[in-house]
């Protein structure tokens, strides 16, 4: 069977004015708009004209655009007319290629595999981690070069998501780019150059899969400890679970944790760049650090939408939709609704009920991870702020070719000493 | 106006004075009461407005609602006596209610 591979050439709507542009010509799935970071005034434009849209044609086929907060949180509301099934993201893969992952997943399913698994990442266990996180971060903020220009998405953002995967599940730390490697492969579109099939991303996979059973083998003969594995391995409700299901919440806790915290800690140095004001309230003030890190998140949405399919036919935003229809929830859109945030396009630290943003999206889904991401990015900030006045863009940052993920490949910084 | 006692995990006791029609969880904010979240504004859809119930108040705050009772059951330190706070109406009734605040909002 072949693998579908995607070609985006044609309908980029770079360049073309979001508020004159033909509604049926948006197609916001498109990266081309995303990576040249002009991706918000067609938000923008379908909120005020066509909250609930629809693309009829696109490289991927029909789907619905939902736009405004309110129609999120209905859909959110309602599992049982949106479904997570068969997946989130846009394009449908062969179930043979799917791992069984409660992201996608229903109730009941869903419920009873994420309660399994969720005291993992629960408050009261990431107490026990700040500490070693903490170690990473300061080992990697007192490595970096002074006074130099370097990029900061290798230096720090992709070095140290991936050093607190690898203190998470206490991976061999040698061997800790493994984690962002096979966190890539699950999201690898094949045919845009990591992979040119599904077959070939799934055998790969297996041998994380192997990887992974050893350490759990190792860690299941050994006393409980505090890292992921090593609580799967002792959970009265995990301990049984079969290989592939093991595999499904494995990548799935890999994934959900890289390219996100990722992609917010590059968001976060490049949005006080551009609002020093805000740089400025943030050092005369650090304990607003926590509120900052709610504003950085929502600023950033790390991940533009997720999908949802609609299971009979139903209604929403006055238009009809049909059983099986494509739903994309596009929460870059929602964190921009002024009927919902005040002011939604300036970035405040200090803003009112900063946390009622919608990047974790909302509902039984809503992020399980979401704590576990607040923590890691507070602790980077208090140790940013003990160490350097600034750390200031010095160049342009590449986004990344994708409508789902909001992240960088590039920022060129250099720190300036406190 | 009611009288609401909000206990904070580490046993500090806010006493407050509540308005007919707001929400405990709208009460709690209002007051600076730390422990409550609110992350979804009061659309029981985030699950992070937690609290437990006196058990004595039980009876009179009721069970959770349809909607509410999935959210709360995601959470790991659901018990007997859970409520989403946002999910409760402060009215004459409700004069003299404690509730306990949970160590986290998930
Ligand atoms: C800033 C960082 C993060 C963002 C923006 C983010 C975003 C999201 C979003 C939008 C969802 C909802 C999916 C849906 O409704 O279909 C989600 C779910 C999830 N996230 Fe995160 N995430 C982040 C960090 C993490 C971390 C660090 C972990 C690792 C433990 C994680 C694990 C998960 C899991 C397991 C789910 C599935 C929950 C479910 O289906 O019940 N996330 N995340
Ligand atoms: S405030 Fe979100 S569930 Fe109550």
């Amino acid at each position: 069977m072949e693998a579908p591979v995607i070609k985006h050439s044609s309908r980029s709507l770079v360049g073309r004015d979001a508020w004159t542009i033909p509604l049926e010509e948006i197609d916001l799935a498109h990266p081309g708009i995303w990576q040249a970071n002009e991706y918000l005034p067609f938000l923008a434009r379908l909120r005020k004209d066509d909250p609930v849209h629809y693309c009829a044609h696109s490289p991927v086929g029909a789907y619905w655009s939902v736009t405004r907060y309110q129609d999120i949180m209905t859909m959110e509301a309602a599992p049982h007319l949106f479904s997570s099934e068969p997946t989130i993201g846009i394009v449908d893969v062969l179930p043979q290629f799917t791992l069984p992952m409660f992201i996608a997943m229903d109730p009941p399913k869903h419920d009873e595999q994420r309660k399994t698994v969720q005291g993992v990442v629960a408050p009261n266990n990431l107490k026990n981690l700040e500490g070693l996180i903490r170690q990473r971060v300061i080992t990697i903020l007192d490595s970096l070069p002074q006074g130099e220009t370097f990029n900061w998405v290798d230096r720090v953002s992709r070095e140290l998501t991936t050093q607190m995967l690898a203190t998470l599940f206490d991976f061999p730390f040698e061997e800790r780019n493994k984690l962002t490697y096979w966190s890539d492969i699950a999201t690898a579109i094949p045919g845009a150059g990591l992979v040119n099939s599904y077959e070939e991303s799934f055998e790969i996979l297996k041998e994380c899969l192997a990887y992974f059973m050893r350490l759990w083998r190792e860690r299941a003969a050994k006393a409980p400890g505090n890292d992921l594995i090593s609580m799967l391995a002792h959970g009265e409700a995990t301990k049984n679970m079969p290989p592939m299901e093991f595999l499904g919440n494995l990548v799935l806790l890999i994934v959900g944790g890289n390219d996100t915290t990722r992609n917010s800690i590059t968001g976060g140095v490049l949005a006080l760049n551009e609002y020093p004001q805000e740089y400025q309230k943030l050092r005369d003030n650090p304990a607003l650090i926590p509120s900052m890190v709610s504003e950085i998140i929502r600023w950033q949405t790390p991940l533009a939408y997720m999908r949802r399919t609609a299971k009979v036919d139903t209604e929403l935003g006055g238009k009809h939709i049909k059983a099986g229809d494509k739903i994309l929830m596009w929460y870059a859109s929602a964190n921009r609704d002024d009927a919902v945030i005040d002011r939604p396009d300036e970035f405040l630290i200090d803003r009112d009920r900063v946390r009622q943003h919608l990047s974790f999206g909302t509902g039984i889904h809503r992020c399980m991870g979401n704590r576990l991401a607040e923590m890691q990015l507070r602790v980077l900030w208090e140790e940013i702020l003990q160490r350097f006045h600034k750390v200031e863009v010095v160049g342009e940052p590449v986004r990344i070719y994708s409508s789902f993920v909001k992240g960088y490949t590039d920022l060129p910084v250099r720190l300036i000493a406190r | 106006m009611p009288r609401i006692t909000l206990i904070e995990h580490n046993g500090t006791e806010h006493a407050v004075d509540a308005k007919n029609g707001d929400s405990l969880m709208t009460t709690a904010i209002k007051h600076r009461v730390p422990g409550i979240d609110a992350d979804c504004g009061g659309a029981c859809s985030c699950g992070t407005c937690h609290v437990f119930i006196d058990d004595a108040w039980l009876g009179k705050v009721g069970e959770p609602g349809p909607f509410e009772e999935p959210m709360l059951d995601l959470n790991p330190e659901r018990a007997a006596n859970s409520r989403l706070s946002c999910q409760i109406d402060i009215s004459d009734e409700l004069d003299g209610l404690v509730v306990r605040l949970p160590e986290f909002q998930f």
